[in-house]
């Protein structure tokens, strides 16, 4: 059985936390680039190469890409048998996080509270998922999360009769409506199955796959393909001021559900679509 | 088209302004988001004056990130308008001539704009390191146990926005989307 002591894993959540913040992965670049070529509209790529200079001023200057870090959220993979010695798993990871956001110049956008929205300072605590997983690896993954697009995300409980052309519907409805709010060019992420927390929990995971992969579901696949195209033809383009490049990609994940129902859960992300994975 | 602006902004400049025009603002902007607006806006109520000159004054919702040593302020681009709404109309009644944020303002927003003659900016979201690079200064003026959300007082050089509400009314967030819209 192999042992990680709780402590050697804060510093490597705290490099996590800079990195997500300062650098977008190669993929998302890549797509940006191939945004500016595509787009029809003047002000559109103006804003698309105003968006490829912060993202080298953040690199080369240590700016964060956005002001809005995020809440840090977390999927962790932990091998069954992998063993956490002197200290809880969920404590390092947001001492690291209270670390990184200290030492990177990150802004602490956490309230303790709901209602009562008093500031924790420190940027804890981190949303922290957890998945038991064969082996004996540590694999955690950060996506800092902006709440411009998160709070355009949207959760529908379909009826098995709605179909495909119901999920379609679906998506397309929470991008009109998200528009300019979310600072488009969007990476959308959506959860198609399972149960109400199920598919929100999907959307979010798919946020973090790489834009270049598709599913390997047929059906799925064809669907990301459609919904970007079909995205891009509603006209909000970057900045929600018109253009051809609404999204960047379209990632869906799916899984089992009831008889009774069609769970469809879109998490909008920001062209700031930032994660990190570090394998202990 | 493009215009460079000087703040404050005079009612002049604000008419030559048309949805759709690129714009550099140079001069001192305030910077205030969620809770200096419900704080203002219980000031307000409670009969106290306001902690900022809101007379032809400009917002920028905003909330920093820290600034590194020997820089005047971290990331630095613009919030949701919308969260603002609710306090926006008040403030244009008292005299708030521009607004520098991102996304959609509501009817009571837009109403208000027009009848104070005032103008809605966007900057670009999720431009925080290029933006933060206008901001020549930057002040905490009130509020600071707020932190990020703290009123503060900037002094910008050619801060790039874009005119999407102006003084009449006309919303490029509406029109600019008809131009591009295939289905
Ligand atoms: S939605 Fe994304 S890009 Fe826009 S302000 Fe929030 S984190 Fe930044």
């Amino acid at each position: 059985m192999k042992n990680i002591r709780a402590k050697d894993i804060i510093p490597v959540i705290a490099d996590m936390c800079i990195e997500a913040n300062h650098y977008l992965s190669l993929d998302m670049k890549e797509r940006l680039d191939k945004a500016v070529e595509s787009e029809e509209s003047d002000i559109g790529k103006k804003i698309l190469c105003q968006l490829q200079e912060n993202l080298d001023i953040a690199d080369k200057e240590k700016i964060p890409i956005c002001q809005d870090t995020g809440m840090a959220v977390f999927f962790v993979d932990i091998g069954q048998d992998l063993h956490i010695t002197d200290g809880l798993l969920s404590d390092a990871i947001n001492e690291g996080v209270r670390k990184g956001y200290q030492e990177g110049y990150l802004r602490k956008s956490v309230v303790g509270d709901p209602i009562e929205r008093v500031n924790t300072k420190d940027n804890t605590p981190a949303v922290i998922h957890y998945n038991i997983v064969a082996g004996d690896n540590l694999k955690i993954t950060l996506a800092p999360k902006g709440f411009g697009s998160e709070n355009m995300s949207k959760i529908f409980m379909l009826k098995p009769a709605d179909g495909i052309e119901g999920v379609k519907n679906s998506i397309l409805t929470a991008v009109r409506e998200a528009g300019p709010n979310a600072c488009p060019p969007m990476v959308v992420g959506v959860g198609i199955g399972g149960t109400f927390e199920k598919s929100a929990l999907m959307a979010k995971e798919a946020l973090t796959r790489n834009l270049n992969e598709r599913s390997s579901i047929q059906w799925v696949k064809n669907l990301e393909e459609e919904m970007l195209e079909k995205i891009n033809l509603l006209g909000i383009g970057p900045g929600g001021l018109g253009g051809t490049t609404t999204a960047l990609a379209v990632n869906i994940n799916t899984y089992a559900t009831h008889i009774a129902g069609l769970p469809v859960a879109v998490n909008i992300c920001c062209h700031v679509n930032r994660h990190v994975t570090r394998i202990m | 088209m493009e215009q460079r602006i000087n703040t404050p902004i005079t009612s002049d400049k604000i008419s030559s302004l048309k949805s759709g025009d690129y714009c550099y603002i140079t001069g001192e902007i305030f910077v205030a988001r969620d809770a200096a607006h419900k704080r203002m806006s219980e000031a307000l109520d409670k009969g106290q004056s306001l902690p900022i000159e809101i007379e032809n004054a400009c917002i920028y919702y905003m909330g920093p990130s820290p600034a590194r040593e020997g820089r005047p302020i971290g990331s630095a681009g613009p919030t949701t308008a919308s969260r603002m709404d609710k306090y926006a109309p008040r403030l244009l009644d008292l005299g708030l001539k521009a607004m520098i944020g991102k996304g959609k303002r509501s009817q009571e927003v837009i109403d208000a704009i027009v009848r104070n003659k005032a103008v809605y900016f966007a900057a670009v979201g999720g431009a925080g390191a290029l933006l933060s690079k206008c901001i020549k200064t930057s002040e905490v003026i009130t509020y600071d146990d707020l932190g990020a959300e703290a009123i503060r007082k900037l002094y910008v050089e050619d801060f790039p926005v874009i005119v999407v509400i102006d003084s009449q009314g006309n919303n490029l967030y509406e029109t600019a989307i008809e131009k591009y819209k295939k289905i």
